[in-house]
C-alpha cells in the first residue's frame, strides 16, 4: 500500500471516531454547550487544555523554527509553556471560583460594564480569529502534501468535521473529543521522535539524547562550516532584548487566550481547576521536551542528507520530490555546478519552509508509510483540535456575551442554543474562508494573536482578581490603550505584508520587533488601568464582595 | 458563606499571595533568568554535550515550570485543609 491511501484510510478512521465522539456527547442546553455541565474529569480535561493548546504551530512548525532558530528557538519553547504558569498560578483557579461562562462574562460582571463585556467579547472574537486562520494553514500543507488534494477541498474537509461535532456537542463534544485528540498528536509526535533518535544516538529517549549524545555539537560544527550561524550559541537570530520580549509577550499571551481559559470553566471545583493545569502542563511538557530534539535531530539528519550532494541524486529522493511539488521545498542550482549548496551566504541554493521539518522527519529518517501517515493524522488533529475549541470561543462571544448579555436579556434556552449554532455556522464560514484565502502574514498571525492576547485580556483579568480598587474606568481605559498600541505597532512594523507598502512605516519600536511589542502594549495597560482606577471613584460594594468571593477558599467540592 | 472577609480568609488569601510570589520568583528567575538574561554567561558552562544556557533554554525551563505547577497544587491543597481544620477548631 502506497503512504498516501495508508494515510486516507488512517486520517478517516481518526475522523470517524472524533464524530462518533460529537454525536454520543451531543447536547441540549447552553451550560453544556458552553461549558460541558461543569463535569469533566480532571485528567480528562487536562488533556483537553493540552490539545486545545497546541495547535498546528506547536506540532508542525515549533520544532522547525527551533530548528532553525537554534538556541533562540527558546522563544517558543519556554514562551509557550512558560505562559502556563501564569495561567495556572494567577488566573484558573480564581476564574472557576468566579464560575461563569466565558472570560467576557468575567470582564462585563467585574467591571459591572456591559462596555467592558463588549470590548472583551470583541478581543476575544478578533484573538480567536487570528489565532484560527494559523490553524488553517496546517490543515491546508497536511492534505495537500499527503492526500494529493487540492488546499481548498483539504480545508472544506476539515471545517466539515469540525463543524459537525463542535455543532453538535457544543463543549462537551469538543472536550471529549479533544481528549482523544491529544493522544493522536502524541502518538503521532512521539513514534518518530523515538525512531530518529535511535537511529542518529543510538538512544531510543529523545529527551535524553538531547544532551547526551553529540549531535547538537556537530549541528554546531557543520552549521558554521556551511556558513550559517552557531546552534548552540544564544542571540544569533534575536538580540537579547528581543529574545526577552517575545518570550514574555508570548507567556502573557498563553495566560490571556481565552479558548484556552475557558477550558478551566469545565471541572467541578477550584481544586480540579488546579489539578487540571498540573495535567495540562505535564502532558504539554511532553511535548515540547521532545521538540528541540526532534528539530535538532531533523535538522542534522536533512543537511547530512541533502547538502553537498549531487543535484540529481537529491531530486531523485521521493519525499523531495513531493516536497518540491507544494513549494515548501524549493533547490535551485545557482550557480549550475550540479551539487547542491546548502549554506547560509549568497550562494545557498536551498529554501525550506520549516513547516515540513517534522512533517518530513519520517521520511527523511526512511521510517515505514505507516508512521508517516500517523504524523499526518497527528498534524490534522492538532489543528482540528484547536480549530474546534477557537469555534466554541467565538461563537460563545457572540450569542452569549453580546447577544444574550448585552442585547436580549430575556432570550430562552432554546434560542440562545439557536443563535449559538448560527454564530458557529458563520464562524466556520469565515474560518474556512481565511483558510482558502490565507493572509500574506500568515507565519505572524498566530504571533500576533499571543500579542494582543497578553496586551488586552491578561492584564484586566489579573487586575480584576489582584486589584480591588480596580473599577471599570481602569479596566476599559486599559483593554483600548493596550489593544490599540499593539494593533497600530504591529500594522507599521509588518506594514509591507499587511498593508502591501514597500518599506515598513516603522523598522522596530526601540529595537522590539512586532512580535514582542505586545508586552509594552501590556505594561501601557497596567499603567493606564492603575493611574485610572485611583481617579476615578472605587468599584461598587458589591462587586468588592464579588472579588472577596472570588478569593475565599472553596469549602465543599 | 458569610460575603466579608473573616480573619481567616485574610490568613488564607496571604498564605496563597506568598506563595504566588515566591513560585513566581523562581519562575522568572529560571526561565527568563537564567534562559535569556544570563545566557551568554551560562553558556560557557558545559552541561553533558551542550552548553548550560542551551538546555536551560531547550528543556530545563520547561520541567521547572511542570514542577512549579505541581508545587502549587499541592501547596494549595495543604492550605485548603489547614483552612478548614481552623474553622473546624473554631465551631468546636
Amino acid at each position: 500500500m502506497s503512504v498516501e491511501v495508508i494515510t486516507i484510510i488512517l486520517v478517516l478512521i481518526t475522523f470517524a471516531i472524533y464524530t462518533g465522539i460529537g454525536w454520543w456527547s451531543r447536547v441540549k442546553d447552553t451550560s453544556n454547550f458552553y461549558v460541558a455541565g461543569q463535569g469533566v474529569p480532571t485528567v480528562a480535561n487536562g488533556a483537553a487544555i493540552a490539545a486545545d493548546w497546541m495547535s498546528a504551530a506547536s506540532f508542525i512548525s515549533m520544532a522547525g523554527l527551533v530548528a532553525f532558530l537554534g538556541y533562540d528557538g527558546t522563544i517558543y519553547l519556554m514562551g509557550w509553556t512558560g505562559g502556563y504558569v501564569l495561567l495556572a498560578l494567577l488566573l484558573a483557579p480564581y476564574l472557576r471560583k468566579f464560575g461563569k461562562f466565558t472570560v467576557p462574562d468575567f470582564i462585563g460582571d467585574r467591571f459591572y460594564s456591559n462596555g467592558a463585556r463588549a470590548v472583551a467579547a470583541v478581543a476575544t472574537i478578533f484573538i480567536s480569529l487570528t489565532y484560527i486562520s494559523g490553524q488553517m494553514r496546517g490543515v491546508g500543507i497536511v492534505f495537500s502534501r499527503y492526500l494529493q488534494v487540492d488546499i481548498v477541498i483539504g480545508v472544506l474537509i476539515g471545517m466539515a468535521i469540525v463543524g459537525f461535532f463542535a455543532l453538535l456537542g457544543g463543549m462537551k463534544g469538543v472536550t471529549w473529543t479533544q481528549a482523544i485528540q491529544y493522544f493522536v498528536i502524541i502518538i503521532a509526535f512521539l513514534i518518530p521522535a523515538f525512531a530518529i533518535s535511535f537511529q542518529l544516538t543510538g538512544n531510543p529517549i529523545p529527551q535524553l539524547a538531547l544532551t547526551s549524545s553529540d549531535i547538537v555539537e556537530r549541528l554546531g560544527e557543520i552549521q558554521i562550516d556551511l556558513g550559517m550561524t552557531e546552534y548552540m550559541a544564544p542571540f544569533t537570530d534575536l538580540s537579547l532584548l528581543n529574545v526577552f520580549m517575545i518570550t514574555l509577550a508570548l507567556m502573557a499571551g498563553t495566560a490571556g487566550l481565552p479558548h484556552v481559559i475557558v477550558r478551566f470553566y469545565t471541572v467541578k471545583s477550584v481544586r480540579a481547576a488546579r489539578w487540571s493545569a498540573v495535567w495540562a502542563i505535564i502532558f504539554i511538557g511532553l511535548l515540547y521536551l521532545t521538540a528541540p530534539a526532534v528539530g535538532a535531530f531533523a535538522k542534522y539528519n536533512l543537511i547530512d542528507t541533502i547538502a553537498d550532494k549531487p543535484l540529481e541524486e537529491v531530486q531523485n529522493i521521493d519525499w523531495v520530490n513531493k516536497w518540491e511539488a507544494t513549494g515548501l521545498l524549493q533547490l535551485d542550482d545557482i550557480n549550475g555546478d550540479g551539487t547542491v549548496n546548502f549554506t547560509g551566504g549568497e550562494d545557498n541554493e536551498v529554501v525550506i519552509d520549516g513547516d515540513i521539518i517534522v512533517l518530513s522527519t519520517p521520511e527523511v529518517a526512511k521510517l515505514s508509510p505507516f508512521i508517516i501517515a500517523l504524523v499526518a493524522a497527528g498534524g490534522l488533529a492538532a489543528a482540528l483540535s484547536t480549530a474546534s475549541g477557537l469555534l466554541i470561543t467565538m461563537t460563545s462571544a457572540v450569542s452569549h456575551d453580546i447577544y444574550y448579555r448585552i442585547f436580549n436579556k430575556k432570550a430562552s434556552e432554546s434560542q440562545r442554543l439557536l443563535v449559538g449554532r448560527m454564530t458557529l455556522l458563520a464562524a466556520l464560514a469565515v474560518a474556512a474562508y481565511v483558510g482558502i484565502n490565507p493572509p500574506g502574514f500568515a507565519g505572524e498571525v498566530v504571533a500576533l494573536a499571543f500579542g494582543l492576547g497578553a496586551a488586552s485580556l491578561f492584564p484586566v483579568i489579573l487586575l480584576g482578581i489582584f486589584d480591588k480598587r480596580m473599577n471599570k474606568e481602569g479596566a476599559v481605559a486599559g483593554i483600548i490603550t493596550g489593544l490599540s498600541f499593539t494593533l497600530i505597532m504591529i500594522g507599521a512594523i509588518l506594514s509591507p505584508s499587511i498593508f502591501g507598502t514597500e518599506q515598513p512605516i516603522l523598522n522596530s519600536f526601540f529595537g522590539i520587533n512586532a512580535q514582542g511589542v505586545g508586552v509594552v502594549g501590556m505594561v501601557l495597560n497596567f499603567i493606564v488601568s492603575f493611574i485610572v482606577s485611583r481617579i476615578t471613584p472605587e468599584p461598587p460594594q458589591e462587586i468588592q464582595e464579588l472579588i472577596e468571593n472570588v478569593r475565599a477558599p472553596e469549602l465543599d467540592e | 458563606m458569610s460575603q466579608t472577609l473573616t480573619e481567616k480568609q485574610k490568613w488564607y488569601w496571604k498564605k496563597n499571595i506568598k506563595l504566588i510570589i515566591i513560585l513566581l520568583i523562581v519562575w522568572f528567575l529560571v526561565g527568563l533568568g537564567a534562559g535569556v538574561l544570563f545566557a551568554e554567561p551560562l553558556s560557557k558552562i558545559q552541561f553533558l554535550n551542550v552548553s548550560l544556557s542551551f538546555w536551560i533554554a531547550h528543556q530545563g525551563a520547561i520541567l521547572a515550570f511542570i514542577i512549579l505547577i505541581l508545587t502549587y497544587a499541592i501547596r494549595m491543597d495543604k492550605l485548603d485543609k489547614q483552612y478548614k481544620e481552623m474553622l473546624k477548631e473554631e465551631k468546636s
